[in-house]
């Protein structure tokens, strides 16, 4: 049986950093990611691991060193937030494409501006496009089952990948936790054995071509698929994490699907009150289901598609708008996915949430659901852009 | 063991011949000086900036650095290669590699002087053990001799064009190797092609094999930016030297120590005229320009051979 603790979100992944012992971590402080570098240098500084911690300069250069770090040959590791995943951004680019497994710990939150250091998402998706492989954690237990599910996911495909959790609602409430025993954590991740890396004594080789267009697209296509195979480790992963702890994960996790006629999409933290809200629904006979993403990259299409295909109307609910004029980032994506698939009958729409801390409560989800049962007594879907809670 | 020239250049070369480098540039060549300054039996990673000579070295499926070599971005290299020094660090503790390794970085001036320099700032002052190597050619001359904080006074750049109302580069270059100087690194020295190739090489032996971060500036002529022939590079470095606009000198643990002084110190014009991008200094009227040139050249003179006295 695992320890019985209480921690946050950020001790939770600190802790779980702590079980695996990186060769290297290289890291900036930024609210509300900060106590992950803190409580790791506390370990780093009494000899609770031999990780070499580098406090650098900026985030760019902590994913900079990474990268170097990867290369080199090591296990190098980060954690950030917001503007701070904002100034990486065109290093997370050059990682994903070095094929570098790279593990970056987020607690999301909200970009400038206005500056606001609350959770949303828009740090993660504005990054979505990088090449990452990213998992959302709704609560501590799922950031630290996450953490120490992603290097086996990272390092089977070649991606780098982050371990997406809310800042402030998951990142510092204390919560229950079962943790996982030392060893057996050692265990089930296992030791990293790169192929090719800087430091070979035997076979020098040479990281960060510059690629003409003769080459450059054949590069993307191994990426992209990388990311379509990273679909069945990340499942192979998260089955055998269950035998493990009785926690078992897939892309993602269905709640009260079976009969469900109206159904939310939701990543994060809010899919805890999406359940209380469902619950209490289900009490007044209302047939309400949710659907919480797990992995956004690669992006679950096929269960997805599975789970609304049935449903009447749905609302994709984002904490993060794309200021597209129609719709949030996972709108899009859910909607793409349907429609690939020929699944037109379920009416559709977008919510955009929750942004820079907005609090989102039990009533909020209970009055999305009450538009969705409108819009399936009705059949008339209205305006599919919408903002929730908002002062209009 | 003495400096001996003929012995230096029959090592084997690090950097292949074949890459895609102009004929005159001074950037292979302060990269195969540097790089001969290495013990053969240690091995190295390099890292480079995206500049002109990384995607000349490097253009996929070739490479010509026969060490491991790293490209990562334009403005990271000290970042990066910290990172790879850091893992070394890691490996050589858990016992994974028991071999030597060297790291040595390089950047333009654009990617050390403006883009990179808090990245480099940050590997110097967090004291990693490499060497920073800027072949500074004074432009953005991959993207096509755009000014930067390198470039000299007046000189005629795309971004700088020598108007009809502004005369070039308003701004007079940055002095860096100073501004690493106040880091308080070990080892900091201020180099370029003169002669036997005597001082870059010891100065790149002394960075390498210093313990800690070392910076090495090299002046390395762009024929292309400053308008001189290929065959010239050589006249260039040494009218650099021998007019102070470019003094050879290191700083050992803070002391400033001169490596080469002129016997007679030239006047700045005698550098000025080998090159395109000054030519519209020596219009008539101009004459003001070359002793604006004059003077900072002697006010800075002075000072660095009052510290190197100290």
């Amino acid at each position: 049986m695992g320890i019985k603790e209480r921690l946050s979100g950020n001790e939770a992944v600190a802790y779980a950093m702590r079980q695996i012992n990186p060769d290297v971590m290289a890291a900036f402080p930024i609210t509300p990611s900060t106590e992950i570098p803190q409580y790791f240098s506390s370990y780093v500084d009494n000899g609770q691991v031999d990780t070499e911690f580098v406090a650098v300069e900026s985030e760019h250069s902590a994913m900079s060193a990474c990268i170097g770090a990867q290369a080199a040959g090591c296990r190098a590791i980060s954690a950030t937030s917001s503007c701070g995943l904002c100034y990486m951004t065109e290093m997370l680019y050059v990682a994903a494409s070095d094929r570098l497994p790279i593990t970056l710990a987020v607690s999301c939150r909200a970009l400038s501006g206005p500056i606001n250091i609350n959770n949303d998402h828009s740090d993660a998706m504005g990054v979505r496009d990088a090449g990452w492989l990213m998992l959302f954690a709704e609560n501590n237990q799922e950031a630290y089952d996450n953490y120490l599910q992603a290097m086996r996911i990272g390092e089977a495909v070649g991606l780098p990948i982050m371990v997406c959790q809310d800042g402030f609602i998951t990142s510092h409430a204390i919560e229950n936790i079962e943790l996982v025993e030392d060893d057996k954590v050692k265990a089930f991740v296992g030791e990293y054995h790169p192929e090719h890396y800087l430091l070979n004594k035997d076979e020098s080789i040479a990281v960060g071509a510059y690629a003409t267009p003769v080459y450059y697209m054949e590069c993307k296509r191994l990426q992209a698929q990388a990311m379509l195979d990273a679909k069945d480790v990340i499942r192979q992963v998260g089955a055998q994490f269950g035998e493990m702890t009785g926690r078992t994960y897939g892309l993602v996790e269905e709640y009260r699907m079976e009969d469900a006629d109206e159904a939310i999409v939701i990543i994060g933290s809010s899919a805890g009150t999406a359940k209380a809200a469902i619950e209490e629904l289900r009490s007044q006979g209302r047939k309400v289901g949710l659907v919480k993403i797990r992995s956004f990259r690669p992006f679950p299409t096929e269960e997805v598609v599975k789970a609304l295909t049935k449903v009447k109307s749905f609302a994709v609910m984002d904490k993060a708008d794309s200021f597209n004029g129609h719709c949030g980032p996972l709108y899009a994506e859910v909607t793409a996915a349907l429609y690939a698939q020929g699944v037109h009958e379920p009416k559709g729409i977008s919510y955009i949430y929750g942004l820079g801390g907005r609090d989102v409560r039990v009533e909020s989800i209970q009055h999305v659901f009450d538009e969705l049962q409108e819009i399936t007594r009705t059949g008339a879907v209205g305006e599919t852009y919408r903002y929730l809670d908002v002062r209009e | 063991m003495a400096y001996n020239l003929k012995e230096n250049v029959m090592k084997e070369d690090r950097l292949s011949a074949g890459h895609r480098m102009c004929a005159g540039c001074g950037s292979p060549v302060a990269v195969r000086t540097v790089l001969r300054a290495l013990e053969p039996e240690d091995k190295a990673v390099v890292c480079s900036a995206t500049s002109c000579l990384e995607v000349s070295t490097f253009m996929y499926p070739y490479t010509a650095w026969k060490d491991s070599f790293i490209h990562n971005a334009f403005e990271n290299a000290g970042a990066t290669l910290s990172g790879v020094e850091t893992a070394y660090r890691a490996m050589k503790k858990r016992g994974k590699i028991d071999e030597t390794w060297k790291f040595i970085a390089f950047g333009g001036d654009g990617g050390t002087y403006d883009i990179g320099f808090q990245s480099l700032s940050g590997a110097m002052e967090r004291g990693h053990d490499l060497v920073y190597v800027c072949y500074d050619n004074e432009a953005y001359m991959n993207t096509g001799i755009q000014r930067s904080s390198s470039t000299p006074h007046f000189a005629d750049t795309t971004t700088t064009p020598v108007g009809s109302v502004v005369p070039g580069k308003l701004q007079q270059k940055k002095d860096l190797t100073r501004i690493m100087v106040a880091h308080g690194v070990p080892y900091v020295a201020q180099t370029t092609f003169l002669g036997n190739f005597q001082d870059i090489t010891e100065k790149a032996h002394r960075a390498i094999y210093t313990p800690g971060p070392a910076f090495l500036n090299v002046m390395a002529p762009c024929p292309r930016g400053w308008r001189y022939p290929s065959e010239e590079m050589m006249t260039v470095t040494k009218a650099a030297v021998e007019t102070c606009v470019w003094p050879l000198y290191e700083v050992v643990e803070g002391k400033y120590r001169l490596t080469y002084e002129p016997k007679k110190k030239l006047p700045v014009e005698e550098y000025l005229k080998l090159q395109g991008r000054f030519a519209h200094m020596f219009k008539p009227g101009n004459e003001w320009m070359i002793a604006q040139v004059q003077a900072e050249v002697d006010r800075k003179w002075e000072e660095l051979l009052q510290q190197c006295s100290l």
